[in-house]
């Protein structure tokens, strides 16, 4: 059994260290690209940003004043007990997002669409989204919390089996160029793209590889995994920078996932992350150890199986 | 490897002299000295629409409209909590800027993305006024360090944390870079042009979707704010 008030405490650090601590993969990826990088005024916003996240560990204030909607991914192992239910887990997630916007603190930038009330912590109706996923064999929960930006670079179009692999490169670029222009989109930024599913899901499956998987990490489809890197060069020889100055960094990685779709069509959704790229995980065991990480490790093998039944390999159900 | 040249630097008070505005250059890089307010649409529909009384002595005590909500938090002894401050896309705006500034005489308005040249035109240069962008965008934490402290918040109550209209100490607050200036020119026109003069090149081997969307354009030069 998982104790709540462990639960709640890790999520109120993870809250903050997503708002400040800039994740080391994004680091890295931007890092290169500032060392690449010769727009002089691209090349001034990039060590602009490198020297933000310094200043935002060193004081403990979050990086960006836009610290984006706070949201949940929540993964439990076959076995996992929490205590108090489901329903004790969300409320304390929830209480922990509004703590959290007070303590760091964060923007309280949830409203209601139409009145704009403003709660003042970031919770409201569908507010902080928890979604959930779950893995064969283990006893932890991982609890996942992203703060993408709200407005600007994330686009969805219904493409078809004609459109091709040309299709889905226009549709990237015209993504790219539009966002990117004044650069709305807060870039370079890593690119989540989603192909397949059905709308909704594949808003979510881009959503999901832009924010929840890291720079350097690689489709397992060969095939993906090369289209990965095409469109990541892409990205970066549009000639448009950091603020769409003139520059090369658009793009600090391309992630795709895929997720089976209507026989006649091809949905694609396009979504950029920010340079402020805010996630932050912990494992939690019932035992009361508690790991922190920046990698999500969402997906797995299990949530990218495609047959009906799910043999637990043996090594896996071990470590698991 | 790149060896980009460094751009020029200038401290500009927040309430500055129209000399001081004219030696600014596209694509300077700013830092801020003296009093800043936020305000957005929150204060621009309190104020121009239902024709609030604003509750600071503008332009004299500042002239700097920042459209920004910061990430901060009242205490409850009714001391300030200030974390990181970035600001918003300033496009949207559009309605309302040009009464504002006629309102405030703001002569700096800052935000994020810039404004149109359009809107430079029509607005900012017959008021004498210049944008300058936030960098990054999201160096929330340098403008943060650049907040000396919080003076007041007005219309909390009213407009809720994050439209309020807060108004702020800067002390060599920046980065900011010179997007317009006092002729209407925009740096990032002037940087749009020069990348879309490679863009057909980058778009070859795509291929137009075989179903159009409303309002489709194949020109890419074509702004898309206003």
């Amino acid at each position: 059994m998982i104790s709540l008030d462990l639960i709640q405490e890790t999520a109120e650090i993870l809250m903050d260290k997503a708002a400040i601590e800039i994740p080391e993969d994004y680091l890295g990826g931007l890092r290169v690209a500032a060392k690449v990088e010769d727009g002089d005024l691209s090349s001034f916003v990039l060590n602009a940003m490198l020297e933000n996240y310094k200043a935002a560990k060193e004081d403990r204030r979050a990086m960006c004043g836009d610290t984006g909607t706070p949201r949940w991914y929540v993964k439990m192992g076959n076995e996992t007990q929490i205590e108090g239910g489901p329903i004790a887990l969300e409320a304390a997630l929830r209480r922990a997002t509004a703590n959290a916007t007070n303590g760091v603190p964060l923007r309280p930038n949830r409203v209601h669409p139409l009145w704009r009330t403003d709660h003042n912590n970031n919770v409201g109706i569908g507010a902080p989204e928890i979604e959930y996923g779950y893995e064969p064999g283990g006893e932890w929960i991982d609890l996942i919390t992203v703060h993408k930006g709200g407005l600007f670079g994330t686009d969805y179009r219904m493409l078809f089996p004609s459109d091709g692999i040309q299709g889905i490169k226009r549709f990237y670029l015209d993504s790219l160029v539009a966002f990117g222009k004044r650069g709305l989109a807060c870039q370079p930024a890593i690119i989540g793209i989603g192909l397949g599913g059905c709308k909704d899901t594949c808003m979510v499956l881009g959503k999901r590889a832009a924010c929840l998987r890291v720079v350097g990490s690689r489709n397992p489809d060969p095939k993906i995994a090369e289209l990965e890197l095409e469109m990541k060069e892409l990205g970066n020889s549009i000639g448009m920078g950091a603020m769409g100055f003139v520059g090369k960094s658009m793009v600090i990685d391309a992630n795709i996932e895929v997720g089976y779709c209507h026989t006649g069509g091809m949905q694609m959704s396009v979504h950029a992350f920010c340079l402020s790229s805010r996630r932050a995980v912990a494992r939690v065991y019932p035992d009361g150890r508690v790991e922190y990480r920046t990698d999500p490790d969402w997906f797995t093998d299990y949530q990218r199986r495609e047959t009906v039944e799910w043999e637990i390999p043996q090594s896996h159900e071990k470590s698991a | 490897m790149g060896n980009p040249s460094k751009p020029r630097e200038i401290r500009l008070s927040t309430t500055p002299t129209p000399e001081a505005l004219a030696e600014l250059k596209l694509g300077d890089i700013v830092y801020l000295d003296g009093l800043i307010y936020t305000a957005r649409e929150g204060v621009y529909m309190r104020a121009l629409e239902q024709n609030a009384n604003i509750p600071m002595e503008l332009p004299a005590e500042s002239a700097a409209n920042f459209h920004c909500s910061p990430a901060a938090a009242i205490n409850p002894d009714g001391s300030y909590n200030m974390g990181a401050v970035t600001a918003t896309a300033s496009f949207r705006f559009s309605k309302w800027i040009g009464e504002w500034m006629a309102k405030s005489g703001a002569k700096l308005i800052i935000g994020k993305g810039g404004m149109s040249v359009k809107d430079y035109k029509e607005h900012f240069v017959p008021n004498g006024a210049i944008y300058l962008t936030t960098v990054g965008y999201g160096t929330g934490a340098l403008l943060g360090r650049g907040v000396k402290r919080v003076k007041t918040v007005h219309w909390n109550e009213e407009l809720g944390l994050a439209q309020a209209m807060w108004v702020l100490e800067a002390e060599k607050m920046g980065p900011f870079i010179v997007e317009s200036d006092l002729a209407g020119n925009s740096l990032f026109e002037r940087e749009n042009e020069k990348i879309s003069a490679n863009l057909a090149k980058v778009y070859e081997g795509t291929k137009p979707a075989v179903l159009k969307r409303f309002g489709e354009t194949d020109d890419r030069s074509d702004e898309l704010i206003g």
